[in-house]
């Protein structure tokens, strides 16, 4: 006693640094990390991270549970990403496999336990409308009947509307670029798709650099920092890897970020990864930015019940991930147009 | 949260926290006799909270959250808080439970051996558990039935049971009204009552039992009894298991064993009575 | 158009197991579990580890089955063998 009390949400976030032992937490305090843990969608995250660790016997119990619960998980998202290759390979339309499945299918650290939602896949814009009928005809139809919704997938975001699969009952975002097109930024869509690396998997990914960009673009420059903890240990987890076998590593991330427009993003993810999670930084990487706060506050606004603690902070990040997508007329046309139909 | 309670049930250890007293009250009085360890982390949690601030007071109405929820699920008035927390930990066992394969189903044991029914609701698995485990049977639970992937054999989950219109006056009229909850009228799901189960049920509630028979029981007909091949039984498994799929190889090798091994009937019954007795011809003839 | 060929999934890959009337068949590379009747099992354990169009098949299931001469054995194994590609048992060659 006498310290303040530490809460569930930074104690989880130094559980994963290894800022903290597990064995010194109180047993009453696994309540509240494992609350935020599965809030974020990190429970196996941290199951995996504390493999082996010193555990209280009901705790090691969930955990062994969540880690072979989330290895079938992973199985069954990738094998989306085997029958979207069978759809779409007998038509010669190459495809990238993009976040959690890629992460999973490279074998990568970030990937143990990851939850694997839809199946994302980038594919150039020129494929776009035959790799659509492929899917079509391979079992895959619209989520979408909603005539604005369609027209407004297909004028300005980066993605088909969503598909799902109607024995599978899997979704499918089928993407041409990372960023929706209306973006103040535009990433470099063919440099991404034609400087892909062949995975372990033998499945197309993003080479490093453009990976770590994507995750970056993803949380913090299109996102409203929903599941940020998440994307931001992703970061943290292959920029520290991708660094450690090729030196290199950082130099080539600010040119490919320079290329993509998204040096901003992939600098604050690596100093809010260094913040959070520990990330060593090279010289350059490591300076200070005031707004930093608020985005510290975001992503650890959860109480010991893994509710959002902030819901003012939280609606501010979703407007401003709207604003950042769309110009202000646009978006006041959006709002509009979702606002009447209610 | 301003309220919260724990509560074992089998393997499962619950935490549910509440922005009211009321439900959190009414949660200890059903399950004070249940074991009890508060050091012990929870598997699973229940939130009960108001969608509003203001609306702790004015019109109080209650949305179940915790681990998992369901996007469009009704809010309850403060009234069926107790009915709130129910749902609130069924749902999270129902989505979050990865240890055994879990099935939509009731059981009762004896002699260590486990009679396993699922059913649609309506079907009258609830009551004709609740009915056999105040005769010569440990009630295992009347919602839930856990299998364990490794030895195949079930596990309790002997909650309070949840007794319904009819069942109540039924259920009623046989037992100690002290081990009766209060009843919650007009639920969108009709008159609902809860029942405590007996002492042996809840001393027992870790004992596992072998599977000794499947039942499919439907309530309304002329009494019937139709022996179901392990085809259909496998696929009615899989539907009446909410995680099956998620368990991936293991749910598939503890349901294909499952069927294989235990003897499986359709069974149709015009009363509890008739249902009982046609329980216990099959439960012989299984010997 | 040439009858297309398939490939059966790795006899690794899959956990067949009878139940009666039906077989069931668990995908460990999907996860996903196939509940299918008969010619479904036979056919994939007459492809074995060879690429196969319904001719092939054919010829091989009549070694040991008696189609009595019916001359629409062809399009139903074709008719099948894409049910079993939709499913990702088989895959095109």
């Amino acid at each position: 006693m006498g310290r303040d009390k530490v809460s569930a949400v930074q104690t989880f976030v130094d559980l994963l640094a290894g800022r903290r032992e597990a064995a010194a937490l109180a047993p009453r305090e696994w309540d509240g990390v494992i609350g935020v843990a599965r809030s974020e969608a990190m429970l196996a995250t941290l199951a995996h991270k504390l493999d082996g660790a010193d555990l209280p016997p009901t705790v090691a119990a969930l955990f062994a549970d969540q880690r072979a619960a989330a290895a079938v998980a992973q199985r069954q998202a990738l094998w989306e990403a085997e029958m979207a290759h069978r759809a779409l390979a007998p038509l010669g339309i190459e495809f990238v496999l993009l976040k959690g499945a890629a992460y999973a299918a490279a074998g990568m650290a970030c990937a143990a336990g990851r939850q694997i939602g839809d199946l994302d896949i980038l594919v150039l814009a020129a494929d776009i409308r035959r790799a659509e009928n492929a899917l079509l005809n391979a079992g895959w139809e619209w989520v979408k009947s909603d005539p604005y919704d369609d027209f407004y997938y297909r004028e300005h975001m980066h993605e088909l509307p969503p598909m799902i699969h109607k024995s599978r009952d899997r979704m499918i975002d089928v993407h041409h670029t990372i960023l929706p097109r209306t973006h103040r930024i535009t990433p470099d869509a063919l440099a991404l798709v034609s400087d892909a690396v062949a995975s372990a998997d033998g499945f197309a990914v993003l080479n490093p650099a453009d990976m770590a960009c994507h995750c970056a673009a993803h949380m913090l420059a299109d996102g409203d920092l929903q599941g940020g903890l998440r994307n931001l240990w992703d970061f943290h987890l292959m920029t520290r890897d991708f660094s450690a076998t090729d030196p290199g590593f950082w130099q080539q991330l600010d040119a490919r970020a320079r290329l993509h427009g998204l040096q901003d993003a992939v600098q604050r993810a690596a100093r809010l990864a260094r913040d959070l999670y520990g990330a060593a930084l090279p010289a350059g990487w490591s300076g200070h930015d005031p707004a930093d706060r608020w985005f510290r506050q975001r992503l650890l606004a959860r109480d010991d019940w893994g509710r959002v603690t902030q819901p003012l902070l939280e609606q501010a990040f979703y407007i401003r991930s709207h604003w950042l997508r769309m110009p202000p007329a646009m978006l006041a046309q959006h709002l509009w147009t979702k606002w009447r139909r209610r | 949260m301003r309220h919260s309670t724990r509560i074992a049930v089998g393997p499962v250890q619950f935490r549910i926290g509440s922005d009211w007293p009321e439900p959190i009250t009414a949660l200890e009085q059903l399950y004070a006799s249940y074991p009890k360890d508060d050091a012990r982390s929870a598997d699973a949690t229940v939130r009960l909270l108001a969608a509003r601030p203001w609306r702790r007071w004015v019109r109080p109405s209650v949305h179940i959250g915790g681990d998992f929820v369901v996007p469009d699920a009704l809010p309850l008035p403060l009234s069926m808080g107790l009915l709130a927390a129910e749902m609130g930990m069924n749902l999270q066992v129902a989505l979050g439970w990865r240890r055994h394969m879990l099935l939509h189903a009731s059981a009762v044991a004896r002699d260590g051996r486990a009679l396993i029914m699922s059913g649609e609701s309506g079907s009258g698995k609830s009551t004709l558990a609740a009915l056999l485990g105040e005769g010569d049977w440990r009630l295992m639970g009347d919602e839930f039935t856990l299998i364990e992937p490794e030895g195949g054999n079930a596990l309790a989950f002997p909650r309070a049971v949840s007794l319904k219109n009819e069942a109540i006056a039924e259920v009623a009229a046989r037992v100690d009204a002290a081990r009766l909850g209060p009843l919650i009228a007009s639920t969108p799901k009709g008159d609902i009552r809860h029942l405590i189960p007996r002492a042996d049920a809840i001393a027992d509630m870790h004992e596992p039992a072998r599977p000794a028979l499947l039942l499919f029981p439907r309530f309304g007909g002329n009494a019937a009894i139709e022996p179901m091949g392990e085809g259909e039984t496998f696929v009615r498994l899989t539907e009446a298991s909410t995680n099956y799929v998620a368990l991936g190889e293991v749910g598939f090798a503890a349901l294909t064993r499952l069927v294989r091994e235990t003897p499986a009937f359709g069974v149709s019954y015009p009363d509890s009575a008739t249902g009982i007795a046609l329980v216990e011809q099959l439960w012989a003839e299984t010997k | 158009m040439p009858e297309p060929t398939y490939r059966a999934a790795p006899p690794d890959a899959l956990r067949v197991e009878p139940l009666g009337e039906l077989t069931a068949i668990f995908d460990r590379r999907s996860m996903q579990t196939h509940l299918v009747v008969s010619p479904m099992p036979e056919i994939l354990e007459a492809m074995g580890a060879d690429d196969c169009d319904a001719v092939t098949l054919a010829e091989r299931l009549a070694q040991h089955f008696d189609f009595d001469g019916a001359d629409d054995v062809q399009p139903i194994l074709a008719e099948r063998l894409s049910e079993l590609a939709a499913m990702g048992l088989v895959a095109r060659a």
